[in-house]
């Protein structure tokens, strides 16, 4: 575990480029922070980010997490990357003869994947746990600990998208191609739902397979929080609309992402020992 | 003597095209191994399957008498194949420590197989930088850190220029002196003759030849003869019941005796016929011209 950690961290470390991406996307998840300095002062219109409730606890979770979620983009060029380049300087190949097995050097990724993931959520964890103590108007330690499972949903989110980019590098084989791919799905998902939508005769029924999908279900993991807001709330009641969207994490949704997770997996690894290098 | 691998009627299909044909033979200890054969005769391909890269079709080998998986056991082997294959932007000395981590040695090693591939003095460049020469070396620094017991090299020469290629088999000669087990593949054949003690001789996918050099270069040989009068030459050699076959080559006749005959013999048997022999040599055949023999033998 150890070992297979090391390797893979050897490979990235000496990788200007990754270092480069994942220095960015470290930066960029701190910069949350920098939404607390949004402040207008015109006059008579005093407003302050800050103060309109988004860095209370526990809401704050939700909030952060869904705006760290945005910033994965950047660690899976480097995941996609980190696959693909294997196949295009042929050092996969060399790791297999040099006595790596098909499995262990599938785990390595995995298991970069789940640091990946993991460290995220730890950031997000703390940067959120800091603007809470700053900003929040409930530091009472039962608070804080509410809603926790956003952060689960985050963590899992990120391991389910990583994972289906390493599906992605190691069947394409090219980076730019296997992120175009992803693009690509991101549409053929749109594109489903709209057909769901107008060839079955319930909506409902055309939700409850869109559900599936895996981007999909990634993205229902962590359901946008602004309908929380009471800003946003009194906002939508002042025109007529009323809001009553669900915003938990649901655990259907969880489950869908882990059976994607294994899915990827397994398909990842069946390429692996099928194909000829 | 110990058995290193052992492969047993392995085969290689490709669609409908069958790569390597039920191959059988095993590996001991302490020889050095060529495996013949021209190009797209299948030599690639099955260093790919006992090396965990191409996966057999049908057929089976076992290292080290099969007690570890075959991943455990490359961690006894080194192998270079075709290209050096690393991280362009790793320096050498980062490649193979990393080398180091998957085969489990201690990163002691690499400075001392740096030296012995002349390449210490360039070990912080990064391998993008590298010559094909240096790249070739850097290889076979890093298929020896763990001490094989086994060294595989396909077509190890391929690609370099003169200086490259004497460098490299310079290395090969070392490490084959030192008593390392080695597997070399390649389609140079004085390549091979000069460091093998046994061959494996492949066309298209099948084996025609497994065992030791010398039961394949050691005929009877060939003279090569002149005499002042070339036509009685001729016609004495025809008539001797030990000569199998003639022919001019050149200005000279060479013959090819049935049984083994010293010259002293021959030169004997000719003089006494009154024939004034000019040129007389015994030779053997080099082990390009068995080959083509071999494979012309297989085709017809």
């Amino acid at each position: 575990m150890k070992r297979l950690f090391l390797i893979e961290y050897e490979k990235l470390r000496a990788n200007r480029s990754s270092r480069i991406l994942i220095g960015a996307y470290f930066l960029l998840l701190t910069s949350i922070a920098l939404i607390a300095a949004i402040k207008f002062d015109i006059g008579p219109i005093k407003f302050h980010l800050a103060e309109q409730g988004i860095f209370n606890f526990p809401y704050i979770w939700h909030f952060n997490a869904f705006i760290g979620a945005f910033f994965k983009i950047f660690l899976a060029v480097v995941i996609v990357s980190m696959t693909a380049n294997e196949y295009s300087n042929k050092t996969i190949k060399q790791n297999l003869i040099d006595g790596l097995s098909k499995r262990e050097f599938l785990h390595s990724k995995w298991i970069m994947v789940i640091f990946f993931a993991g460290i995220s959520t730890l950031f997000i964890f703390v940067v959120s746990l800091i603007l809470g103590l700053i900003y929040s108007n409930y530091n009472e330690i039962s608070i804080i600990v509410q809603d926790l499972e956003y952060l689960l949903a985050y963590f899992i989110k990120l391991v389910a998208f990583f994972a289906f980019c390493l599906f992605l590098g190691t069947a394409i084989k090219r980076s730019a191609f296997a992120l175009g791919f992803l693009g690509i799905w991101q549409m053929f998902e749109g594109i489903c739902y709209g057909l769901l939508s107008w060839k079955s005769p319930q909506w409902l029924e055309a939700e409850a397979i869109y559900r599936l999908f895996p981007l999909n279900a990634m993205s229902n993991l962590l359901a946008e929080p602004f309908s929380r807001l009471s800003a946003v709330r009194n906002l939508a009641e002042q025109v007529g609309e009323q809001m009553n969207n669900n915003t938990q994490v649901q655990f259907l949704d969880i489950l869908i992402v882990l059976v994607w997770c294994s899915i990827f997996y397994l398909l990842t690894y069946r390429l692996l020992k099928r194909r000829d290098l | 003597m110990s058995t290193i691998l052992t492969v047993t009627d392995l085969t290689k299909k490709f669609g409908s095209l069958t790569a390597v044909n039920k191959l059988s033979f095993s590996i001991e200890k302490g020889n050095v191994y060529g495996i013949l054969g021209p190009n797209g005769s299948g030599k690639s391909t099955t260093l790919g399957m006992i090396l965990n890269v191409v996966n057999p079709s049908t057929g089976s080998f076992s290292w080290f008498g099969g007690e570890h998986n075959t991943h455990q056991a490359l961690k006894r082997v080194g192998a270079i194949i075709e290209r050096p294959n690393f991280y362009p932007y790793m320096t050498a000395e980062q490649n193979l420590r990393l080398v180091c981590r998957i085969k489990e040695v201690p990163r002691e090693k690499i400075e001392e197989k740096l030296v012995l591939v002349d390449l210490a003095d360039r070990k912080y460049d990064k391998f993008k930088t590298y010559s094909l020469g240096m790249k070739q070396r850097l290889a076979i620094a890093s298929a020896l850190l763990n001490d094989p017991e086994i060294l595989i090299l396909d077509e190890p020469t391929n690609g370099l220029d003169p200086q490259g290629i004497a460098q490299v088999r310079k290395i090969i000669f070392k490490i084959a002196a030192q008593g390392t087990t080695i597997l070399l593949a390649s389609h140079l054949l004085d390549e091979v003759e000069k460091v093998c003690s046994h061959v494996l001789v492949l066309q298209k996918g099948t084996q025609i030849y497994f065992g030791p050099v010398t039961a394949l270069t050691t005929d009877h040989g060939y003279f090569e003869l002149n005499a002042t009068d070339q036509t009685a030459l001729m016609d004495e050699l025809k008539g001797n019941k030990e000569i199998k076959e003639i022919e001019q080559r050149g200005a000279l006749v060479i013959a090819y005796p049935k049984v083994a005959i010293s010259v002293a013999e021959i030169s004997k048997a000719l003089t006494s016929k009154g024939i004034v022999l000019t040129h007389l040599a015994k030779k053997h055949k080099s082990l390009e011209e068995q080959f083509l023999t071999l494979t012309k033998k297989n085709k017809a």
